[in-house]
């Protein structure tokens, strides 16, 4: 029973952090109708940058965080604006594609700035697990879902109230009838992009506390796909649902399956249950269907 | 039209048999026929090194051709090619190396085996599109990986396994030269085939999927059945493909069919140009050659910069990312359409503009 609940414990961990990476694949998709396969490579960049500010510099873990997060915003604005815009009107694999390149280069530059070995950061939280009805919880699992949590409130009510996210809302569903209102989908486009690269940052500095880092760190950017696609691909609910779903059934078959086939499911089981979910419900278990017309 | 210099400076083509056939005219028969005896007589040319490199070329150029059909004539886009290489690659390994059977059988079962599993997990291609199609095919790209590398009795595990090249009578094609020569002329038929398929009602099906699925099944053309007929036709390829890529590299293992293969793949289809066999050809020779390229520009700024050369792979992916973005944002039909530009020039000249 403590063996299943440590399990539980660390799919509603991991899965909180696949539903934040999730939210940035989510807010791309709704705001462009593209996939950002460079997600893991967004993921990655923001933790470098935040270690090489605290060990190099010796910069406090949260101004550090705050000047990673400024520069994963340009990170998202440079990108936006070189390669996203002027494939606006390109088909949908041409611009999956250009994700795919900008990942390849981004990889190559991680590489050639910081190398291949892991990195570990220097402990931010407290180090005394806590314990939990039995069931013992490091406080940097803790944390991580408080701010995952938390992030994904403030996101709800940004979509819902301010008037960016109610603009973003507005280009995802018809983009020309948005623009013919007088918003600026450029503007919009900038913002998913600055938005989705600091959200992939937080991520990546929450996955790099409990980890290190590494760059093949950025395979969560693919790990992370089956949570969007079981979530729909257009819905911020389903991104969240999704990432609590997939962590806890990896960890799950992690746990009790692994002995039996000798390892690796971990990575298989969330494309097994989402090769199922799509036979059964092409746009995911909350994405809208779409009625196409000739 | 008999002139060999004299060439057709416009559209002259007054039916639909003219339009469809095969070599429009005369200069276009000596033309190809040409190229094909610069490329069987390559190795009289050229060095062993480069012989190997450009068999690298041409087995990746009948995967590539494979995708295109896929890709390019259908619009389904595939994230899964590596594995299918994989699958063609394993198939012929286990055929050849543990049951002993000969080369020329298995590579056409390498083939089959390879469409059939390619046609399985085409089936979702009938309920989805687009991004949820491509993670489809990425998910089978990684359960394909995981059975490959955890079906250690079978496959040999993460180890992989070794392999021979294939032999005519007593003789082995154990040479770069020879191997060459095989691969050329499975590229040529694989040319040929895609040409032809695309002057066929199956092509034109094919055709009609990609560019709006709904309408061409209002006009009467069963999606699933073409939609499903395009991976196993794509896929066949792809392990003919993997299966002379195995036998040439004379080994296979997990690793040699991650995701990066797929897309390269992916790559080599879009830079080469979207729907064109000439295009994928030129594409599979673009990315075979890049990082060959790249090695020789790093050894020689090694020169100046002797740390280069421990940035060389990352370098390479760099450059790799860079390259794609480039082709997508500024030539989007890829090199097929600066062929046609180039071509489209020669043909006005002088009064080009």
């Amino acid at each position: 029973m403590i063996f299943f609940l440590q399990m539980l414990i660390n799919g509603i961990v991991v899965g909180s952090i696949y539903g934040l990476v999730a939210l940035g694949f989510v807010l791309i998709y709704r705001a462009s109708g593209a996939l950002n396969l460079a997600n893991g490579e967004f993921v990655i960049f923001g933790p470098y940058i935040c270690l090489m500010l605290m060990t190099a510099l010796k910069v406090p873990f949260l101004i550090a965080l705050f000047i990673t997060l400024l520069l994963s915003a340009i990170l998202g604005l440079v990108v936006e604006r070189l390669v996203v815009r002027p494939l606006q009107n390109a088909p949908v694999i041409s611009v999956i594609m250009a994700t795919i390149g900008l990942s390849s280069l981004l990889a190559g530059a991680v590489h050639m700035i910081w190398g291949h070995s892991t990195k570990t950061f220097p402990p931010v939280f407290p180090q005394t697990p806590v314990n939990i009805g039995g069931i013992v919880v490091t406080p940097v699992y803790l944390w991580s879902f408080i701010v995952v949590v938390v992030l994904l409130i403030i996101f709800s009510i940004f979509f819902k109230y301010s008037k960016i996210g109610l603009a973003i809302r507005a280009v995802a569903d018809d983009q020309q009838a948005a623009s013919s209102m007088g918003m600026s989908v450029k503007f919009v486009y900038a913002a998913t992009w600055t938005i989705a690269a600091i959200v992939a940052a937080i991520g990546g500095v929450l996955i790099g506390n409990i980890n290190g880092i590494n760059p093949t760190m950025a395979s969560i950017g693919l790990t992370v796909l089956p949570v969007v696609i079981l979530g729909g691909l257009d819905s911020v609910l389903g991104a969240i649902i999704g990432g609590f779903a997939i962590g806890i059934l990896q960890n799950m078959a992690g746990g009790y399956l692994d002995p039996l086939v000798g390892g690796g499911l971990k990575e298989v089981v969330p494309f097994i249950i989402v090769l199922l979910v799509l036979m059964l419900k092409p746009h995911g278990l909350f994405g809208s269907r779409g009625i196409e017309r000739v | 039209m008999r002139n060999l210099v004299v060439r057709q400076s416009g559209n002259y083509k007054t039916s639909y048999k003219d339009d469809m056939k095969l070599f429009g005219t005369f200069s276009d028969k000596v033309k190809w026929i040409t190229l094909i005896l610069l490329l069987l007589a390559l190795p009289l040319f050229v060095s062993n090194y480069w012989i190997g490199l450009i068999t690298l070329c041409t087995i990746s150029a009948i995967g590539a051709i494979g995708l295109n059909i896929l890709t390019g004539f259908t619009g389904q886009i595939s994230i899964g090619v590596g594995s299918f290489l994989g699958v063609g690659g394993y198939t012929t390994a286990i055929l050849t190396s543990t049951y002993g059977v000969s080369f020329w059988v298995s590579l056409p079962i390498a083939g089959i085996v390879t469409a059939v599993v390619g046609g399985l997990f085409g089936i979702p291609a009938l309920r989805l599109k687009g991004l949820y199609l491509a993670i489809a095919t990425l998910a089978a790209q990684v359960i394909i990986l995981f059975v490959i590398s955890r079906w250690d009795s079978v496959t040999g595990g993460t180890a992989g396994m070794v392999l021979s090249r294939p032999t005519v009578g007593d003789f082995m094609l154990s040479t770069n030269t020879s191997y060459y020569y095989l691969s050329i002329i499975i590229l040529l038929v694989t040319v040929l085939y895609a040409v032809n398929l695309l002057r066929t009602r199956v092509g034109r099906a094919f055709l009609a999927v990609r560019d709006r699925d709904i309408a061409a099944q209002i006009m009467g053309i069963n999606l699933f059945y073409y939609k499903v007929l395009a991976f196993i036709v794509s896929s066949f390829f792809v392990g003919i493909a993997g299966a002379l890529l195995a036998h040439y590299t004379m080994i296979v293992s997990p690793e040699l069919y991650n995701t990066q293969v797929s897309i390269q793949y992916l790559a080599m289809v879009l830079i080469g140009g979207l729907g064109s066999v000439f295009g994928s050809v030129l594409g599979a020779v673009f990315i075979t050659l890049l990082p060959v390229g790249l090695s020789t520009i790093v050894d020689f700024l090694t020169v100046y910069m002797p740390e280069m050369y421990q940035l060389l792979s990352a370098f390479k992916e760099f450059v790799f990312g860079i390259v794609i973005i480039l082709f997508l944002i500024f030539e989007p039909g890829g090199l097929a359409h600066i062929w046609m530009n180039i071509k489209k020039y020669f043909k006005l000249w002088p009064f080009s503009n």
